[in-house]
């Protein structure tokens, strides 16, 4: 059995378990996520960054860690290059793994990326108090070890220079704050070339058809320069796309606003409704800020809203030209239901 | 448009691939439909369910789901729109027989829901699969056959081995695993005697099977609500396979290419409503197949909506009507809607309950054929709390996995039988490794290694704190704990509550605690560190539901519990039910005000009334699973509600009911507890032959038979049971030729408010539960009822009996004695409420509550004639000859305003047609013969073919009456045998067992028994099909 160790949560509350990953202590925001499988795309998605990620289905690790396998250089099966979270907490840890594909066991893939992991948690209980009070701050506290702060979590999993995929003639830029593989793979399986370009990098300074904001972690609010580019996007009337934290920038550019989610989304159940009809899309979703068009113009509409709480999940310009959603139409881990949408936008590129 | 008056067609008798899962979709549909203001007409012979309650459905008729009564049904009430959906393979094949001969068309009747043309796309195997060939999705390798040698043909072009499937077929009958050309032969040809069309396929054996529930609305929206992955790898009838949601041994990918895969069939088919997809997943790759859709509510389903607390049926049927998901509330948060898939944060495990004890010749063999009769489903934190649990619900006497009984380990794991979970927990302790037990069986290792967790740390469970509380984490009763650590059961439980280990108590939400529920679905764990519920508040009452249906224990307990809660509800009282049975219309949280989803054992309800504190608890209309927890709950300081644990007591002992019925002057049939052979045979020869003789220790009264002489006795106790000291064997005098009368009761204080007599049709020596029975009694005289109303009423003092009760007399002439008292509800008990207008259940609350008779008038007086429905065309090798021990699996109730028409319409309802074709005689014995003769005329005077055996033959034609010979094959065209032997003897079951098993294997409906025959070409004589009167309950 592991060593002893416990979470403790900024109102003081105290959940004691196992260690099964790193034996060593983290501090992040603590989280939590309603899927029940995926948990190696989870943690490899750059939108948990810093975060302490508690799964609410109580076995994890039944079926190890995939071996890496690549297209067009690209990982298929995680969903960037390391794992992001800076700390696991689950109710049973599964350390006889069982899979064709599994290259090691969870706990193995942890300890050899220096994650911190507790089992033996009570993760309803710690859901429950996360849901009442909001997501907070917590540490992993195993045996001494000092604490670490995360920096700005957007410079931390944005890519330090530009990359170019696939070889379509259509090409893409992406603003990455931290993108999935899977919107990667989404698009070049499209056919079409992308340009992966820091989080502040000057867009304009390429030649591009069409513009893709990413995912990524903590306050849209601190991603100044992708904000400013995406507005000069729309002013240019480039075709723009932005997916989770990118309907957040899309929102600010749009003239309206966000906010800070009492304790987000993360999952793969959410339903969104698309406005003015009945169909609604079981969406897979990692957020914890959500957009508002509070004070956006009235050419700005809602594209989808969530059924269970009628927060924004997505909004679109009157010309249809420039739309965003706030879950995850790439899936992975999650419902495959939304990926229509990367058709919608590369439709749109003459 | 939404309809005003809707048809629902229910599921019938229970049978072993149809049961009370049909019971909950078909009541929630209801409910779902009457909330919107539509008239709901159920025709379901059922009367033991939920939904054929009174006042539920708008009309209820107790009638055959058959085309020809349908069509009756639908003249009569003229609805609009008609529920196929609900009522399991039975109402979809009537239904789809109904739309094809244009009777629907012709009354106007729309198909609700999903229409019949995508019904019929699912159904006939060869369109399903070029279907899905369209849409290139895969199904396993095929062709379809309709002769012998085309199936041999197919076969090797598949290559062996191959999968026979007959299509419209019930829980996969027909069905079966071929590895050589001789196997095929034989296959094929049984399974092309019961359908036109089968299929050979490419076997899959070794794949993980796994299935989604998929539900869809008419603006397309389309939601998978569950997915579920068998223990049991492909090749196991998932109706016989451990079951466990969601699927554990998934990756992120194949979860959802499956998924994916899930709504792009249900799309193109145009499903509305809800249906499950079956798949095939290869366990070394991502390679799958399609294996069917089920275009209608299912066992799968039901066992969906109990595991995520999603309504399945109830939303199903608020499609039907026209409503969008995003328009249908999700009912256990009240704040979110029904277009979600839920989210578990627990692990659920259904493992099914099989009977072979019962059927001594049947297979244990598990297959692509369903036997078993039941099932629980056991919530946990882990897959080990979870399995263990579920183990302990099944009542076969198990505490957990581990389960030492004699077996063969190797032959377990390679051809496993209903001890295959118990083969693994032993291979393990004898040291196999995971990989071994994995390659025997197909079983992924990860359900072994989760298994080995339990067994490793079976030999470390000490006394202290930590270790407990691990065993307990891992599933652990208190005592197996006490077994493993040496010590006692109930000092297990005093050092839990030293050391403060409790189960906590967490809520069915459908969303993994991302939005509080408002609805008490709940289980207990030892997982976590809080409970979701606070406990507080008063007046709450706990019910008992049934667990596991089983034979002898069905539907039948689910209502009672229901009209219970309902009853303590109305009295204002707040309802606790604890009950694990997914099957069941009790386990709707809607029914309650709390619901435990538990173990019905001692600890548990010890456990769950700890916490809740109730005003008392209901031990009498769940069946013999908690009656049997009467003693030992009250000495644990619980308080019973109703008759003292001691007079139940004194029921369930043979001999302080002896000493009883003496006291009150009351006889008995002689009987004596025995504990040596020579004793067993001095007591027999001095009672007399025939006597029963039964193991006074085994579970649910197996092994009872009856015996004719002193050698057969020998034979029975060298065979069953050697007597000793611990192991006594019963023995008590068989009355020949005696009727039985069962007495059903509400007393309150020991005074008898109200009663109903039902007499059986069968002579005494076939067992209640498969007994005809007609209510009220037809021949008994005035004397003799008063005389067992006396007798009962000096019981009921005695006992100072305060809630339900059953009597169950034998009359020989006017001598009447007492064979059994049970302080419980019943299983008649649904039916004579029924059939007098006057709830029985409800009155016993009453009563138990200590309140006064307040309602008690009989509304009607009609005659019902109840029938038990069989399931030996199932059981392989079974006897179908009727006897001491049950062997049928439900049952039906009918009603009519005399006996002839009651009995016919029950007849049919439970599988019996009026013969049209042809009828089998095989009568033994000149005397039997003799009695047999004028029924025989009866039956020839139908103008049906009559075949005969040959001496039944030789004694028809000197009698004037025409028969045709049968010769080592069975005539093609039978519609019913009758075959009757000379005595019950083991030897004379012997000789025409060969035939009857034939007959079972053909599905040819067979009558064992005289009284019942006679009974039956009476009525056919008096009245016919088209004569039977077509009314709903409620205008009797």
């Amino acid at each position: 059995m592991g060593a002893k160790g416990s979470l403790v949560l900024e109102d003081g509350t105290v959940f004691e378990g196992v260690s099964f990953g790193c034996p060593r202590s983290s501090t992040g925001e603590v989280v939590f996520n309603t899927g029940m499988v995926g948990y190696p795309e989870s943690l490899t998605d750059p939108s948990y960054r810093g975060q302490i990620l508690a799964f609410t289905y109580p076995m994890i690790g039944n079926y190890g860690v995939p071996k890496d396998r690549k297209s067009n250089g690209i990982s298929t099966v995680f969903e960037s290059g390391s794992i992001h979270v800076s700390g696991v907490v689950v109710s049973d840890y599964s350390k006889n793994c069982s899979h064709w594909n599994a290259a090691m066991s969870f706990g193995e893939w942890l300890n050899g990326n220096r994650i911190p992991a507790l089992e033996g948690i009570d993760t309803r209980a710690l859901t429950k108090r996360l849901r009442e009070s909001g997501t907070m701050n917590g540490s992993i506290i195993i045996g001494k070890g000092g604490m670490e702060r995360s920096r700005n979590p957007i410079e931390e999993v944005s890519t330090e220079k530009p990359v170019v995929y696939g070889r379509g003639k259509k090409r893409i830029a992406l603003i990455d704050c931290g993108v999935k593989n899977s919107i990667l793979h989404s698009l070049i399986s499209r056919d079409v070339s992308v340009i992966r370009v820091p989080w502040d990098y000057d867009i304009f300074s390429l030649d591009f058809d069409g513009l893709l904001v990413s995912n990524g972690p903590g306050d849209p609010k601190r991603a100044h320069a992708a904000i400013e580019n995406t507005k000069k996007a729309i002013e240019l009337d480039i075709p723009t796309f932005g997916i989770c934290l990118g309907n957040q920038i899309m929102a600010i550019a749009a003239g309206g606003d966000t906010y800070k989610m009492k304790y987000g989304h993360r999952s793969q159940n959410q339903p969104c409704l698309l406005e003015g009809t009945k169909r609604c899309y079981i969406t897979s979703q990692n957020h914890g800020y959500a957009a508002s068009l509070d004070g956006a113009g009235n050419e700005w509409k809602t594209l989808f809203t969530n059924l269970n709480d009628g927060t924004n999940e997505g909004i679109v310009h009157r010309t249809g030209r420039f739309f965003s959603v706030q879950f995850h139409p790439e899936a992975n881990p999650g419902p495959t239901d939304t990926s229509f949408m990367f058709d919608r936008f590369l439709g749109m590129l003459k | 448009m939404k309809p005003k008056k809707v048809l629902l067609l229910g599921s019938g008798a229970l049978k072993i691939g149809q049961a009370g899962e049909f019971d909950y979709s078909g009541s929630q549909a209801v409910k779902a439909l009457k909330e919107e203001g539509i008239e709901v007409v159920v025709i379901n012979p059922n009367i033991a369910s939920v939904q054929t309650s009174e006042g539920f459905a708008y009309r209820t008729y107790f009638l055959p789901i058959t085309p020809f009564f349908v069509e009756k049904v639908i003249e009569k009430e003229r609805p609009d729109g008609v529920l196929l959906g609900f009522g399991g393979q039975t109402a979809l094949n009537c239904g789809l027989a109904l739309d094809e001969s244009g009777v629907f068309a012709k009354y106007g009747v729309r198909v609700l829901g999903t229409g019949t043309d995508a019904i019929r796309k699912t159904e006939d195997r060869d369109l399903f699969k070029r279907e899905l060939l369209s849409i290139s999705v895969k199904t396993p390798k095929s062709r379809p056959v309709s002769t012998t040698k085309d199936a041999m043909e197919a076969a090797e072009r598949i290559g062996y081995p191959v999968m026979i499937r007959a299509g419209f077929a019930l829980g996969g009958e027909g069905s079966g695993v071929c590895k050589t050309k001789r196997e095929l032969e034989s296959r094929a040809k049984a399974a092309l005697d019961k359908s036109d069309k089968i299929l050979v396929e490419e076997y899959l054996g070794g794949w993980k099977e796994i299935e989604y529930e998929v539900v869809r609305d008419a603006e397309d929206n389309c939601i998978t609500v569950c997915n579920m992955e068998n223990f049991d790898p492909l090749g196991i009838h998932t109706g016989e396979s451990i079951v466990v949601a969601p699927s554990q041994t998934l990756s992120n990918s194949e979860y959802h290419m499956l998924r994916e895969l899930s709504i792009k069939v249900i799309r193109h088919f145009g499903i509305v409503g809800e249906c499950n997809i079956q798949f095939a997943l290869d366990p070394k790759g991502e390679d799958y197949r399609v294996i069917e859709v089920n275009a209608r509510l299912s066992r799968s389903s039901a066992l969906a909506s109990k595991a995520t607390g999603y309504p399945l049926a109830f939303v199903a049927a608020k499609i039907a009507i026209g409503k969008a998901l995003i328009e249908i509330e999700n009912s256990i948060t009240k704040t979110t809607k029904a277009c979600f898939e839920p989210a578990l944060d627990y692990v659920v495990v259904k493992v099914p309950r099989w009977d072979f004890n019962k059927f001594p010749k049947v297979s244990r063999r598990l297959g692509t054929e369903m036997k078993s009769v039941g099932e629980v489903m056991a919530i946990g934190g882990t897959f080990e709390e979870a399995l263990q649990k579920a183990v302990r619900m099944l009542d076969i006497g198990a505490q957990g996995i581990i389960h030492n009984i004699d077996l063969d380990i190797e032959k377990e794991l390679k051809s496993p039988t209903d001890r295959r979970l118990f083969a693994i927990s032993l291979a393990v302790s004898r040291g196999f490794s995971t990989r071994r037990i994995s390659n025997a069986t197909g079983i992924d290792p990860w359900f072994i290694d989760r298994m080995r967790n339990i067994v490793e740390f079976s030999g470390k469970i000490r006394a202290n704190r930590e270790s407990l509380l691990q065993a307990k984490r891992l599933g652990f009763s208190d005592s197996q704990i006490a077994f493993f650590a040496g010590k006692k059961e109930g000092s297990i439980r005093k050092l839990r509550e030293k050391f403060g280990i409790f189960p906590v108590v967490r809520r069915i939400d459908t969303l993994a605690a991302e939005f509080p529920a408002s609805t008490n679905y709940l289980y207990a764990t030892y997982h976590g560190k809080e409970s979701d519920v606070a406990f507080n508040g008063r007046g709450k009452v706990v019910v008992l539901g049934s667990g596991t249906y089983k034979i002898g224990s069905s539907v039948e307990f689910d209502w009672c519990a229901v009209e219970a809660a309902n009853e303590l509800r109305n009295l204002g009282k707040k309802t606790i039910m604890i009950n694990c049975n997914p099957e069941t219309v009790s386990t709707d949280y809607d029914v309650c005000d709390s619901l435990y989803f538990e173990e019905l054992t001692l600890e548990r309800v010890l456990d769950i009334y700890g916490m809740e504190n109730p005003d008392g608890i209901v031990v009498s209309v769940g069946g013999q699973i908690p009656n049997e927890l009467s003693s030992s709950l009250s000495k644990n300081g619980a308080k019973l509600l109703g008759t003292s644990a001691e007079s139940v007591d004194c029921c369930e002992d043979r001999n302080k009911f002896s000493k009883l019925c003496d006291s009150l002057g009351i006889s008995q049939p002689r009987w004596s507890s025995l504990s040596s052979r020579k004793e067993a045979l001095d007591f027999a020869s001095n009672a007399g032959y025939p006597v029963i003789a039964r193991p006074s220790y085994v579970l649910s009264g197996e092994a009872m038979r009856v015996i004719y002489d002193a050698t057969e006795l020998s034979e029975y106790l060298r065979e069953n049971t050697k007597p000793s000291d611990e192991r006594r064997v019963v023995i008590s005098k068989f009355i020949e030729n005696a009727r039985e009368v069962e007495f059903d009761g509400v007393s309150g204080k020991g005074n008898v408010w109200k009663h109903v007599m039902t007499e059986h049709i069968e002579n005494a020596g076939v067992h209640s539960g498969d007994a005809t029975m007609v209510t009220p009694p037809q021949r008994l005289p005035k004397s003799v009822r008063d005389d067992i109303l006396g007798k009962s009423k000096r019981l009921s003092k005695a006992l100072n009996i305060s809630g339900p009760f059953n009597i169950q007399f034998i009359v020989k002439g006017n001598d009447v004695s007492v064979i059994e008292c049970n302080l419980r509800a019943s299983r008649s008990m649904p039916f004579v409420s029924k059939v007098i207008g006057s709830n029985l259940v409800s009155l016993s609350v009453r009563s138990m509550l200590g309140m006064g008779n307040g309602i008690s008038r009989e509304k009607r007086i009609v005659v019902g004639v109840k029938a038990p429905q069989f399931s030996f065309s199932r059981l392989k090798g079974a006897d179908p000859m009727l006897g001491v021990e049950m062997s049928s699996t439900g049952e039906v109730g009918c009603i009519g305003n005399d006996f002839n028409d009651a009995l016919l319409k029950a007849m049919i309802s439970s599988g019996i047609p009026v013969p049209r074709k042809g009828v089998l005689l095989s009568i033994s014995g000149d005397e039997r013969r003799e009695e047999f003769l004028e029924s025989a005329r009866r039956l020839s005077g139908l103008g049906v073919d009559i075949f005969a055996t040959e001496k039944t033959r030789a004694f028809l034609g000197r009698n004037g009456i025409s028969a045709k010979e049968v010769s080592a094959e069975l005539p093609a065209s039978l519609d019913l045998a009758i075959c009757i032997p000379k005595s019950s003897r083991k030897e004379e079951l012997m000789r025409k067992y060969g035939i009857r098993r034939a007959l079972a294997d053909r599905n040819i409906p067979i009558i064992t028994n005289l009284e019942l025959a006679e009974a039956l070409t009476e009525s056919l004589s008096k009245i016919r099909e088209k004569d039977a009167e077509i009314r709903p309950i409620e205008e009797y």
